[in-house]
């Protein structure tokens, strides 16, 4: 394996982390301001509070880390999409600071019982991963161009191109289908057995149209970008394998039984399609302008971001660990038992 | 939109954020290590209040970190948005400490969630003091990494450029630049020092607003304490600073002290006003300008004479180095007298009008820090990377600078007003007092 495709591994697993994490976070926000809007937020909220509140932070720090390892291992992507994403990137990063410090307000500060404020955070949530979706748009190419003062993007092309809004509808369904099974799961460990209900009922809504959207995609792709199509088509046993966990996961949450095991299955799916997607793409991360290669950082430096990320890592997965252990998989803390908050 | 206001729109934006993420960003480096100080003062003396401060100070230090968070984020990608040309170079140079600020930023979060849903978790109390070990120590790291790469555009270094090309990167050597030792050290004790101050106008407020209680007078004389020492730290550090530019930035330092013409024994200019060229209304201290650059009266000094003019900095920086320097010089003696003052037991730090300075000091801190952070920063004018490449080279051709800066001045505004009504919110509502007591309660209900 080469540094390029080491460099871009860590990172997709990364954003993969960021993708999961994020899901369960706008999703929760989502269900609890409908929640709130069909009177049934008593059943939510301390379920999805209880979960919430110690890794918020921790949420925010995976895509801090995508996006300043892929400048550090792909200094060009810097000058093609940080040229180009100025409006899109800016209204995400305005979206999520409001978003993470009303979360800080509300919860340490008593703003909680805001109906308006609950209903703004909700929405919110699904706006952010519309707009960072909008770079996967992008990667595919015909929507930049590069003239003598640098890359434009058309916005008028972007904003009608079909791929555009199917990317966009596959991040909402995919959002709210992954957090309600993670959250029926949580619900079920909490003993919980209103909010495992509800949300049961949510992920069998939400499987449906994430299956339906992702195929749609395929299909947009053969018309936009031929040669990436061809290559998923190569692929096809990896998204087969997808949908074979996704079917499982359906079946589990159907019969009521184990969902630690179905919530596992939906990663898999999600990590088998993320990085089929992936792969295909590869080697262009701006289609035609930009492949890995051309953009990768001299040797070494990635070889310097290499060993710090290994030196990372070995810290951060016992904290995870530690983190995941007082918390998630704590009995008494998901129970509500226990109420050390300062 | 051409590229001259592209140029400007995107020169602003990013101080409007910086400027406001640095409030939150020193309070952030700061203030875990005085939570850590407090709680381990409470546990070796058995003392409640301690305690209770260290839990106070937390609560209100997560609303401070989840602004810093966000805009910090903010300028994470900013960075990338408004200077691409910038980021593509220098991300093949200093991209490893940015890389490892973010894992400092990780270590901190994890432990930070940990922290504040662990109070009386753990039967020994001691174990959840280690806990705020690796916040403090993430706090202060994200810093380090962070300035590194500041220093790194001051002092850019670890590479060659051949043809256009940049060749024999070193990752090490170019966050190892000259630059990086002072600026890394003046931060951290800048940052101590302010956080310092700001909690201990907290307990001089408390103090004149009629609560009596001892509770604010330890955290007083506390905090107190730390922001002595850290001032003078800040101080020291300040010097060697000066030493590093002028052997190393003699523009910067010549700008700021309006040292045109280059001489042995130079005098140092406090204050003043430049009309037409002509310094007016100044205060010279003979010879100490040769001191702060070389440590010898009759050392010779670079003036500006020597540069190009279209490589000076503006000479405004001048008042923003007074500033600087007055605050620092102003909250070391208002500490100091305060301290021999509580030794000594003089009636006049119990004043009213002693409590106000007390009070006034930790905004004033803030205005320092701010002060300091533009002079370095217009300091390095015309250039992004000194010597290397202009500013004006390295922002975004993108039209629409003008209006992401309209939208984020509204994002900074939002936050600002919500954090501090959620913060005084806070307080107001459960004062020291009433918690004293229902901690009492709750753990007399426990042993019951």
């Amino acid at each position: 394996m080469t540094l390029e495709v080491i460099g871009i591994s860590v990172l997709w697993v990364f954003l993969f982390g960021y993708v999961i994490i994020a899901s369960v976070d706008f999703g929760a926000g989502f269900f609890n301001a409908y929640s709130t809007l069909t009177g049934q937020q008593h059943i939510l909220t301390k379920v999805i509070q209880r979960y919430l509140s110690p890794v918020w932070e921790v949420t925010n720090v995976f895509l801090v880390f995508f996006f300043v390892g892929i400048v550090g291992f792909f200094p060009k992507t810097a000058y093609y999409y940080g040229t180009v994403l100025l409006v899109p990137a800016s209204l995400a990063i305005i979206l999520l600071a409001i978003r993470g410090s009303y979360y800080a307000f509300a919860t340490y500060g008593g703003l909680t019982n805001r109906k308006r404020y609950t209903f703004i955070y909700g929405i919110s949530g699904l706006l952010i991963p519309a707009s960072l979706s909008i770079v996967l748009t992008i990667s595919e190419g015909s929507f930049v161009k590069v003239g003598s003062t640098g890359p434009t993007l058309n916005y008028w092309i972007l904003f009608k191109s079909p791929l555009t809004w199917s990317i966009v509808v596959l991040s909402l369904t995919a959002v709210l289908y992954i957090s309600s099974v993670f959250l029926t799961w949580y619900a079920h460990q909490a003993k919980d057995d209103r909010a495992t209900a509800l949300l049961r009922k949510y992920a069998l809504i939400w499987a449906g149209p994430t299956l339906i959207t992702a195929s749609g995609i395929i299909i947009e792709l053969k018309a936009h970008n031929p040669e990436h199509y061809e290559r998923l088509l190569d692929l096809w046993w990896l998204f087969g394998l997808s949908v074979i966990l996704f079917m499982g996961t359906v079946y589990l949450i159907w019969r009521k039984q184990s969902y630690g095991v179905a919530f596992g299955l939906l990663v898999g799916q999600f990590f088998l399609a993320f990085f089929g997607y992936g792969i295909s793409h590869y080697p262009y991360l701006l289609y035609p302008y930009l492949t890995i290669f051309d953009s990768f950082t001299n040797k070494s430096m990635a070889t310097a971001l290499i060993v710090a990320f290994i030196a990372g890592l070995g810290l951060l997965i016992p904290s995870l660990y530690l983190l995941v252990k007082l918390f998630l998989f704590n009995k008494e803390y998901v129970q509500g038992k226990r109420n050390n908050h300062a | 939109m051409g590229n001259e206001e592209a140029v400007f729109f995107s020169r602003v934006l990013t101080e409007l954020t910086l400027s406001f993420h640095i409030i939150y960003a020193t309070i952030g480096v700061g203030i875990p290590l005085m939570i850590m100080i407090a709680q381990w003062v409470g546990i070796k003396k058995q003392d409640e209040h301690y305690i209770l401060l260290a839990r106070r100070w937390t609560r209100g230090f997560v609303i401070t970190v989840a602004v810093g968070v966000v805009t910090g984020t903010a300028i994470g990608l900013q960075l990338s948005l408004l200077w691409p040309n910038f980021m593509e170079l220098a991300g093949n140079v200093i991209a490893l400490p940015l890389f490892m600020e973010t894992f400092a930023f990780f270590f901190e979060a994890i432990f930070l969630g940990i922290y504040i849903y662990t109070w009386d978790r753990f039967k020994n109390p001691k174990k959840h003091l280690l806990l705020l070990i690796p916040v403090a120590i993430g706090a202060s790291f994200s810093a380090i990494f962070i300035t590194v790469v500041n220093a790194f555009m001051n002092a850019p270094q670890g590479f060659d450029i051949v043809n256009g090309q940049l060749v024999n990167v070193n990752p090490i050597l170019a966050m190892f630049n000259p630059a990086m030792p002072t600026k890394v050290a003046h931060v951290l004790a800048t940052a101590y020092m302010t956080s310092a101050f700001v909690l201990a106008s907290i307990g001089a407020f408390r103090l004149l607003k009629g609560s009596n209680h001892v509770y604010h007078k330890k955290a007083l004389l506390l905090t107190m304490k730390m922001g002595l020492i850290f001032s003078i730290a800040a101080a020291v550090i300040g010097d060697f600073s000066g030493k590093y530019l002028a052997e190393y930035q003699p523009e910067k330092l010549a700008a700021a002290e309006w040292h045109f013409e280059t001489e042995k024994g130079a005098p140092l200019i406090l204050y003043g006003v430049l009309d037409d060229g002509e310094v007016k209304y100044a205060i010279k201290i003979p010879f100490a300008l040769s001191i702060l650059a070389h440590s010898t009266p009759n050392a010779k000094v670079i003036g500006l004479d020597q540069f190009a003019k279209d490589e000076t900095p503006p000479l405004y920086i001048h008042y923003l180095f007074d500033v600087m320097i007055t605050i620092g010089v102003w909250m070391t003696l208002l500490s100091f007298v305060f301290l021999i003052g509580s030794w000594r037991k003089w009636k006049l730090i119990s004043s009213k009008l002693f409590r106000w300075l007390i009070v006034l000091g930790g905004p004033l801190s803030i205005i320092g820090i701010e002060a300091g952070w533009w002079m370095a920063e217009v300091g390095r004018q015309p250039w992004i990377l000194r010597g290397l490449m202009r500013t004006k080279e390295a922002a975004t051709t993108s039209g629409q600078v003008d209006v992401m800066l309209l939208l984020f001045s509204g994002l900074y505004i939002i936050l600002a007003i919500g954090s501090v009504v959620v913060l005084t919110r806070m307080f107001r509502k459960n004062p020291v007092e009433r918690e004293l007591v229902d901690r009492a309660s709750e753990k007399e209900g426990a042993t019951v």
